[in-house]
């Protein structure tokens, strides 16, 4: 009844690396992406710390083999995330099933309209951007650029839980029959629309990013792209597939509190994570790990921090936040997080939730500082966004 | 009698906050402007914190100390006063 | 067993008055431009004025919308809300990137923002009503109502939910309409009601509007169609998509001589309605044929109107004369087929039989 979905590849470009195995070393070396920003000229440079992807667009339509100046950032780090996803499922032929996409955003194509938004009146130089910023015109360049055709492909945008949303319909499509294989995740590139906007909620911390720690500041924003090939259990035992992990459990709840903030208690946040336990069959002593949503917003730990107490009856199991490693990368921290949970699984290691030091005066709650090494069956993955969203996946190495 | 200084931030406040229905006459000097008075939210607080910056010059770093500055015209007067002296 | 998809209950907000439900498109809005707003109804009949101050277009539109779908279902709260929109509440975006620019990203506030985020319809909903369920957003240009329709179709066939609040909506702004002027997206010369469908330029008239409908898998009295089938293809070339609408009517046990009209998405881009006038002359030639974007003008939801349509065709019995496109006249029909697709892209098929 519960059986997971496979999942036969993974794919990932964030600022700890370009690939899953780079991605993986960096958490095992402690090395993190946070740093002034670069790429992006604003006046807040000196006030806030991002999570950048070292490399240019130039670079990156270099590498793909795109033309200078033809997509839009978002696009980009997905084409290199979805590409790098299929290889290791080993699929050749992407029309040989049925076969979907699904792309998680907040800001599309955002970055070249904030660029040229004036610009566009002035010459037709860049009118190749006028239509991508729509969310969708990115997942469809994705789509392009991997040779899907004639295909369900689609994009969710549910502010910082997209991609988790985008991993839970596609398991759902397997799981109903609806397609054979997806490739599901997201993209999000920085843009100043994002940082101006974050910055407007008073959120951002001017260093870096200390989640669960009495004295956080706020989070830093990142960027990243991050995408899981899912495949049906019918492809899998005919080719014969390696399986990486399953998805196991999904659950998304409506915290119906605040349209940016999450509730005291973490209504939405327990909703979600007891939906995910009930469809994967287990109860929270199977949980081995947790990779918590932790941006380091002083209410987003508070209202987690109290929603895991109540899920696991107080014996949380060990946790930690990854996003002192990446930032925060909105539309896709959860896919960036899948794979970080799949990662856990594979190597049966507790990524440390860095800069931490002071536990919060209102709960007994620690989480995991130090790399950790312990049989990993079974992680829980939270992602909580904006308008009350609240989404939690299960991975485990079982189906 | 209403200071100039509290008549003008009833009027930029019931602008900045798009409170169409309410007069500045409506809003008296030490009515809560959050909870039961007014009834603004968290998300109006940061509004105000835009305002206090925009017009005046006064730049909060943490939106905690919006609530006390905040609580009602009396209050951002004599915040403004002091910060202006 | 999977369970039957009904819908129960519509509401709409667009071009038209199609906010007032007592009619079926009897007065018919004319208009002559490239872009074309919606008409209003008077929101303070529905918004309380402290929640209307922070409400971009979008977010009204939808508050109407949403509010006369839940009362004709005659429920206070669903089991889960799944928005589809192109861009969101864009007129807020468009207003913060402005501001961004012209002040160098100094005095913003958060409001702008916060609308600006694609998923603020449904949570605004949710939050307003107190609905703790799954809340979805999809924002595929013009396949996001559909997605959402297909979203709540699974789940109501596999009994994960009863009563689900499905949405479409789209704001018209005005840096959108000239940039996408610009490329010949949108017309460059004013174009009649009358005129658009037939006209010959290249682009749209772009609308705007909000359609919100309650879907369930229990039938009620209030019950317009039964949701039969759904198709979504993000590419399809031209010559592929006959083939491709009888392999998916095949799929679900349907032939052509099963559907008593087809529905097209013709919107008057001489560049991409020969698409649908290949169908109209080939396929289905000897279906009763109707049209709505002449009506609601062009918009990444604007399917939703015509799913609105399609249900308000079922439950008066009535096809306007405004809607047909070709001569062959039907009576009551029973079974509809919805086809839209924009600039050949996103392809998407929907078949309603009347409950």
């Amino acid at each position: 009844m519960n059986q997971g979905v496979a999942i036969t590849g993974m794919g990932l470009i964030s600022a700890i690396g370009n690939n899953v195995a780079d991605n993986f070393a960096s958490l095992i070396s402690g090395t993190i992406g946070i740093s002034k920003i670069s790429r992006i000229k604003t006046v807040h440079e000196h006030e806030i710390m991002v999570g950048e992807v070292p490399l240019t667009n130039g670079e990156l339509e270099k590498l793909l083999g795109l033309p200078a100046d033809s997509h839009s950032r978002t696009p980009l780090l997905g084409i290199m995330a979805a590409k790098e996803a299929l290889a290791q499922a080993e699929i050749q032929d992407i029309s040989e099933y049925r076969t979907g996409l699904i792309s998680g955003t907040t800001v599309g194509g955002m970055d070249k309209s904030e660029q040229y938004f004036y610009d566009f009146y002035e010459r037709d130089l860049h009118w190749n951007h006028i239509n991508s910023l729509h969310a969708g015109d990115s997942t469809q360049k994705i789509a392009d650029a991997i040779g899907l055709t004639k295909s369900f492909v689609t994009t969710i945008s549910t502010a910082c839980s997209s991609a988790a949303n985008a991993i839970m319909l596609g398991a759902r499509m397997i799981k109903s029959g609806e397609l054979d294989r997806v490739i599901v995740g997201g993209s999000d590139s920085l843009s100043k629309f994002t940082i101006n906007g974050f910055k407007t909620l008073m959120i951002l911390s001017d260093t870096y990013n200390t989640p669960f720690d009495e004295h956080r500041k706020g989070l830093n924003l990142g960027e990243a792209a991050a995408f899981l090939i899912l495949e049906s259990d019918a492809i899998v035992s005919k080719e014969n597939k390696k399986v990486l992990a399953y998805v196991k459990g999904y659950g998304n709840a409506n915290d119906a509190y605040h349209q940016t903030a999450s509730s005291e208690n973490g209504d939405g946040a327990v909703m979600a994570m007891e939906k995910a336990l009930k469809v994967a069959g287990i109860t929270p002593s199977k949980v081995d790990y947790i990779n918590a949503h932790g941006t380091a917003t002083p209410n987003n730990d508070l209202s987690e921090g109290r929603a895991l107490l109540r899920v696991f009856n107080e014996n949380v199991p060990e946790f930690s936040s990854t996003k002192p490693f990446t930032g925060h990368t909105l539309a896709v921290a959860a896919g960036v997080e899948a794979v970080y949970s799949v990662l856990s699984i594979q190597n049966n290691v507790i990524y440390p939730n860095l800069n931490f030091k002071t536990p919060m005066t209102e709960f007994n709650l620690v989480p995991e500082t130090q790399l950790k090494n312990k049989e990993i069956k079974t992680v829980l993955s939270n992602s909580f966004g904006f308008g009350g969203n609240c989404s939690t996946l299960i991975f485990t190495k079982e189906a | 009698m209403s200071s100039d200084l509290k008549q003008e931030l009833k009027e930029k406040i019931i602008e900045q906050l798009n409170l169409e229905d309410v007069t500045a006459a409506e809003i008296a000097d030490n009515d809560p402007l959050f909870g039961d008075g007014l009834g603004l939210d968290s998300i109006d607080a940061l509004e105000l914190i835009v305002m206090l910056d925009k017009d005046y010059g006064i730049k909060l770093a943490d939106p905690k100390e919006g609530r006390k500055i905040f609580e009602s015209i009396d209050t951002m007067a004599a915040y403004i006063r002091a910060s202006k002296a | 067993m999977k369970l039957e998809v009904y819908i129960n209950s519509i509401g709409s907000v667009s071009v038209q008055k199609t906010f007032d439900d007592s009619g079926f498109l009897d007065e018919v809005v004319d208009y002559e431009g490239t872009s074309v707003k919606a008409v209003d109804p008077t929101y303070r009949d529905y918004i309380p004025p402290a929640a209307a101050r922070r409400m971009a277009k979008g977010l009204k539109m939808s508050a109407v919308s949403s509010h006369n779908a839940l009362k004709e279902a005659g429920l206070d709260n669903v089991d889960a809300i799944i928005v589809g929109t192109g861009l969101g509440c864009l007129g807020e975006s468009e207003k913060f990137v402005r501001d961004l620019l012209d002040n160098d990203e100094q005095y913003l506030t958060p409001t702008r923002f916060i609308q600006s985020s694609h998923n603020t319809v449904a949570g605004s909903i949710a939050l307003d009503m107190g609905c703790k369920g799954y809340n979805f957003t999809y924002v595929h240009s013009n396949i996001s109502f559909e997605s959402s329709l297909w979203d709540a179709k699974l789940q109501l066939e596999n009994n994960e939910a009863e009563n689900i609040l499905v949405g479409a909506v789209d704001e018209l702004v005005e840096h959108h309409v000239t940039t996408h002027q610009f490329i010949d997206h949108i017309k460059k010369e004013p174009v009649s009601r009358e005129q658009v469908l037939r006209s010959g330029t290249k682009g749209i008239v772009f609308g705007e509007g909000s359609h919100f409908f309650v879907l369930s898998n229990q039938k009620q009295d209030t019950t317009y169609s039964r949701l039969i089938a759904m198709g979504i293809y993000n590419t399809l070339k031209k010559e592929e998509v006959s083939d491709t609408i009888l392999v998916f009517l095949h799929t679900n046990g349907l032939t052509l001589e099963d559907l008593d009209g087809v529905i097209l998405g013709i919107n008057g881009d001489v560049d991409f309605d020969t698409i649908y006038q290949d169908l109209a002359n080939g396929i289905f030639q000897t279906i009763p044929q109707f049209v709505y974007k002449h009506l609601s003008g062009e918009y990444d939801t604007a399917s939703g109107f015509g799913f609105w349509m399609a249900n308000k065709i079922f439950k008066t019995g009535k096809v306007p004369e405004v809607i047909r496109w070709n001569d062959i006249k039907v009576s009551q029909p029973k079974r509809l087929l919805l086809y839209n697709q924009y600039r050949g892209k996103n392809h998407s098929l929907v078949v309603l039989e009347k409950c």
